[in-house]
């Protein structure tokens, strides 16, 4: 599926999240960048707060529903809605719609928004035919694909294209790439001591890569392997993919402060 | 058995904590996770077969109440009986009125999850029947008084030198110079052992990988032969299966034989496929003198018709527990019963009650990648989420999570509110940062800081910095390739 | 009410809303009458000699070992070769089988042949398989007089025949061959396909044969 060649440029509904907005508005901002970049119309509706995905995944359906609805409203408007974040996008593009039955209007407006709604990086690649960004980067990196990036909506062989073709990057594959880092949202507080255990086996197969840099497509994810690099005292830098991509990785990376 | 899921984090932690443990479960991590690849590899048209193997199941299911009469007609014609079994109390009652009117004393039993479901072998022994486990996994745990911790692989949990121990423990004929520091010198003790058991056992009880409703057929799918030997060489063959074993025809146990050992041990073909139909013939040398099949439901009827049905296709390979990151870490004992893992975190809910068992759909990161190496294609984490809704509704979460959550909601509901709320939340994180780019320990945070810093907001939120009109600087041109 | 009817009156419950019981009862009873065929993997397609060379490739990858003769004539060297070959005493059961009593074991003197099923003293057993099956290398074996099934089991050693006109490509084409010998519904009493030697890899994952079925599985093809 690809858009139809229009005239004018596609208008893009950036979906920011709740993390990238409160933690790290930077992904946001590459976000614009590599859109703007790629030939889109960007706008940041206002009234976006959270996809609902906490609500979804803790079985507060209502919640969820509720917080469907006011983004499918926010959403509906525009030709896309595209994300930083293989959950959130596939919370809506996957989820939404089995949020109302069967013959409820909500079902129709859900399975519209969801049919437009995607992945930044696999957006790029699929919808807009990027296949370069021109960024730069210095320095071997290592990727680890996000769970519902990947299994959700198929995101992993778009991301690699484009880090290839970053010129001076190298990527170094860990084993088990696709082995979850062990966030899973509301898990890494309920079974903490889990969590601690399979984030700590995922930073052991980043460091063994030798790579300076981490990237991955998700924030939650990245908070979380950066959480332990840091507390393991590793120097391993962790960044979004749409940082590199976006030849926006100046500033200090996830977890670490000004000049460190 | 026990319902011990209620202490699942203390068992979890107690379980990460156990080296011996650990050494254990890297084997399942390195073996089963590299054979199932190569397994799927071996086959181009493996995905296809899959999705086969899903739709012959759902169609089953749409028709299981005939295919069931179907299949038990024709056990009746070939000189078996069926008997039916709506409880694990009626099963256990069943299959020891059969071993007591044969006079049974030692009775042989294949590998059957069902049996552990049913907790047979106590009710067995308390009726003066002894019950001896004949796969060498199964043989091991029922030696150290342990129960299965894999669907397949029951005693993957160990390693050799716990064998060798319990097996010097056990078998008190042993020279104490015998060398058991190898596998190989283990399995041939105990196939000496079980030799002799196979020949005096009275009653042979076997589970069943498939029931097939054109033959009245029983299946069962090994590798190392008990199973043949426990069904052939006793007076009775005892089929335990529950009723979702249905298939319709030798046809469609070929599209499951396909999937079926390259999910779970990355065969091609398990090494012994047996179809039993009925006792020894006029003109038959061998085989058991009776056949009887016992059909458990013990609840699998109730989901039918619910968001829980999917799990019915389930054909117990194992591979969503080899490929799950939870698995890996604390192995199958501390899921608390019969059935680990992600294949146990929906079902074992359905079968003892969601009110004991509230960890298993939650003690998961919804990493889906038990769905993605489902040979039957499960929805398995949609199922888990459908238990996490059940037990919102029935508030059955600790209250505190329900108060945060519900906090959250409400503020995320008003956009104007929540751009305020995440402001403050970014000021606070930052003064507790002091400047650090993150922190080390949360207030009220504590799960998170516990086993990992938490990485400090960069500043402004974005959306306060989009409002203020704040755009990326763009040092370099666009270099897109035009979309055709 | 009887545990039969609870279950099946709750199966049906669930399932009344589905389709009309005449239309589920059409359903199934086509289906099991016309038994259709699913997805054969392309590799059981093959035939001839690339037939047998995948029967052959297939079996020895999981280490039962396959020697090829060109005629019922030189089987029994064939056995007597074996045996030499593992050290083994020149003894083998068999079933009554018309195929394997027709063979000319006098060719080999020192060779004895009892006849019937095993009370697990025998160290090797000898019997002839319904079919080849070239996907996976497996053979298929019908009980009864002919082949009792405890020869399949109780010996430390598995000799098995299996005729390259008798070989077949799929699972699919050994059901044929039940329905056109048993009929249409009806199967011999066990049917064991069985693909190598048994094996166990219960202890750390270690794969061993020789767990409780033979440790060694010898296939004799013929032509």
């Amino acid at each position: 599926m690809t858009a139809s060649p229009s005239p004018r440029r596609p208008t893009v509904a950036l979906f920011v999240t709740c993390l990238v907005d409160a933690m790290r508005p930077t992904i946001g901002f590459a976000a614009v960048k590599l859109l703007e970049d790629a030939g889109c119309e960007v706008v940041v509706p206002p009234g976006q707060t959270c996809c609902g995905q906490p609500a979804f995944n803790s079985g507060d359906t209502a919640d969820a529903a509720a917080l469907a609805k006011q983004v499918i409203a926010e959403f509906e408007p525009y030709d896309f809605l595209v994300a930083p974040s293989g959950s959130c996008a596939g919370q809506i593009a996957k989820h939404y719609p089995e949020l109302f039955a069967e013959g409820d209007p909500w079902r129709a407006r859900a399975e519209s928004l969801a049919a437009k709604s995607h992945e930044l990086v696999s957006f790029l690649v699929e919808q807009m035919g990027v296949s370069s960004t021109g960024a730069r980067f210095d320095g071997a990196v290592t990727y680890h694909d996000s769970c519902s990036g990947l299994r959700e909506l198929g995101v992993q062989a778009q991301p690699r294209k484009l880090l290839a073709a970053i010129e001076g990057l190298t990527l170094t594959e860990m084993k088990d790439p696709d082995v979850c880092c062990g966030f899973g949202g509301t898990f890494a507080v309920k079974y903490s001591d889990l969590s601690g255990a399979i984030v700590e086996k995922k930073v052991g197969t980043i460091e063994e890569t030798g790579a300076a840099t981490v990237l991955a497509g998700d924030l939650g994810c990245l908070m979380n392997m950066a959480g332990r690099l840091t507390r393991n005292g590793s120097k391993v830098e962790v960044r979004h993919v749409a940082e590199v991509l976006a030849g926006m990785a100046d500033g200090p990376a996830i977890g670490r402060g000004e000049g460190e | 058995m026990k319902v011990t899921t209620p202490a699942f984090k203390e068992k979890a932690t107690e379980a990460m904590r156990d080296p011996i443990l650990q050494k254990a479960l890297g084997n399942v991590e390195r073996g089963f996770v590299a054979k199932r690849k190569k397994g799927a590899a071996s086959l181009p048209e493996f995905e296809e077969l899959r999705d086969a193997a899903r739709d012959l199941k759902i169609h089953v299911l749409k028709h299981l109440d005939l295919y069931l009469e179907a299949y038990e007609r024709k056990v009746i014609a070939s000189g078996g009986k069926v008997h039916w079994a709506e409880s694990a109390e009626d099963a256990r009652r069943i299959v020891t009125d059969i071993c007591k009117r044969l006079g049974a004393k030692t009775v042989t039993k294949g590998k059957s999850m069902i049996t552990e479901e049913i907790a047979l072998n106590d009710h067995l022994e308390a009726e003066g029947i002894r019950p001896v486990e004949t796969d060498l996994g199964e043989y091991i745990i029922q030696l150290r008084g342990e129960h299965p911790s894999h669907i397949i692989a029951p005693a993957v949990h160990l390693t050799k030198e716990q064998v060798a121990s319990d097996f010097r423990r056990v078998h008190d004929h042993l020279a104490p110079d015998r060398d058991l520091t190898e596998p190989t010198t283990l399995l041939s003790e105990a196939r000496t052992v079980l030799r002799r058991e196979f020949q005096v056992a009275d009653v042979g009880i076997t589970g069943a990988n498939f029931l097939i409703a054109e033959t009245g057929t029983s299946v069962i799918v090994t590798n190392e032969g008990n199973g043949d030997l426990t069904q052939t060489l006793p007076k009775a063959h005892v089929v335990l299966a529950s009723i979702e074993k249905i298939v319709p025809t030798l046809e469609d146990v070929d599209t499951l034989m396909r999937v079926l050992a390259r999910s779970a041990t990355g065969q091609e073909m398990s090494v012994y496929t047996t179809f039993s139909t009925g006792p020894r013939r006029s003109d038959d040398p061998d085989g058991p003198g009776e056949y009887h099949v016992v059909l458990l439901d013990n609840g699998r009827s109730s989901m039918l018709g619910t968001e829980f049905e999917d799990m019915l296709r389930c054909i117990r390979c194992g591979a969503c527990m080899n490929h799950c990151p939870v698995y890996q870490q604390i192995g199958g004992h501390a899921y608390g019963w019969v059935y680990p893992g992600p294949m146990g975190s929906v079902l074992t809910p359905t079968l003892v009650g969601i009110e004991k068992t509230g960890h298993l759909p939650n003690a998961s990161t919804l990493c889906g990648r038990c769905e993605s190496v489902c040979p039957m294609r499960i929805p398995l984490p949609r199922m888990m989420r459908a238990w996490r809704a059940r037990e919102w509704e029935k508030a059955l979460n600790p209250g505190t999570q329900r108060f945060g959550l519900k906090l959250w909601a409400f503020l995320a509901k008003r956009p104007a509110l929540y751009r305020l709320a995440a402001r403050a939340g970014r000021w606070g994180l930052g003064w507790l940062a002091g400047g650090r780019g993150r922190i080390a320990r949360l207030p009220l945070g504590g799960g998170w800081t516990r086993h990992r810093d938490m990485p400090a907001p960069q500043g402004a939120t974005f959306m306060d910095r989009w409002a203020a009109g704040e755009r990326p600087s763009r040092p370099t041109p666009s270099q897109t390739e035009a979309q055709s | 009410m009887t545990g039969r009817d609870t279950i099946l009156s709750k199966i049906r419950r669930a399932n009344a809303s589905r389709q009309d019981d005449s239309g589920r009862r059409a359903t199934v009873a086509e289906r099991l009458a016309a038994h259709p065929t699913g997805i054969v993997p392309g590799r059981a397609k093959l035939e001839g000699e690339e037939r047998v060379a995948l029967f052959t490739e297939k079996a020895e990858s999981v280490f039962a070992s396959v020697v090829r003769v060109a005629s019922d004539a030189e089987v029994p060297k064939a056995v007597a070769d074996y045996l030499r070959s593992k050290n083994l005493p020149q003894a083998v059961r068999r079933g009554e089988d018309p195929r394997l009593a027709a063979l000319p074991f006098d060719s080999e003197p020192q060779l004895t042949v009892a006849v019937g099923p095993s009370d697990g003293t025998d160290l090797v057993g000898l019997s002839h398989a319904l079919a080849g099956i070239a996907e996976t290398g497996t053979v298929a074996l019908a009980s009864g007089r002919d082949n009792p099934t405890t020869l399949n089991f109780l010996p430390e050693h598995h000799l098995v025949v299996v005729r390259c006109d008798e070989m077949v490509g799929d699972y699919e084409s050994v059901w044929a061959r039940v329905r056109s010998i048993w009929g249409e519904g009806r199967m011999p009493r066990a049917l064991n396909m069985i693909t190598g030697p048994s094996r166990s890899g219960d202890i750390e994952q270690t794969m061993l044969l020789g767990a409780h079925g033979p440790r060694s599985l010898h296939l004799i093809v013929v032509g």
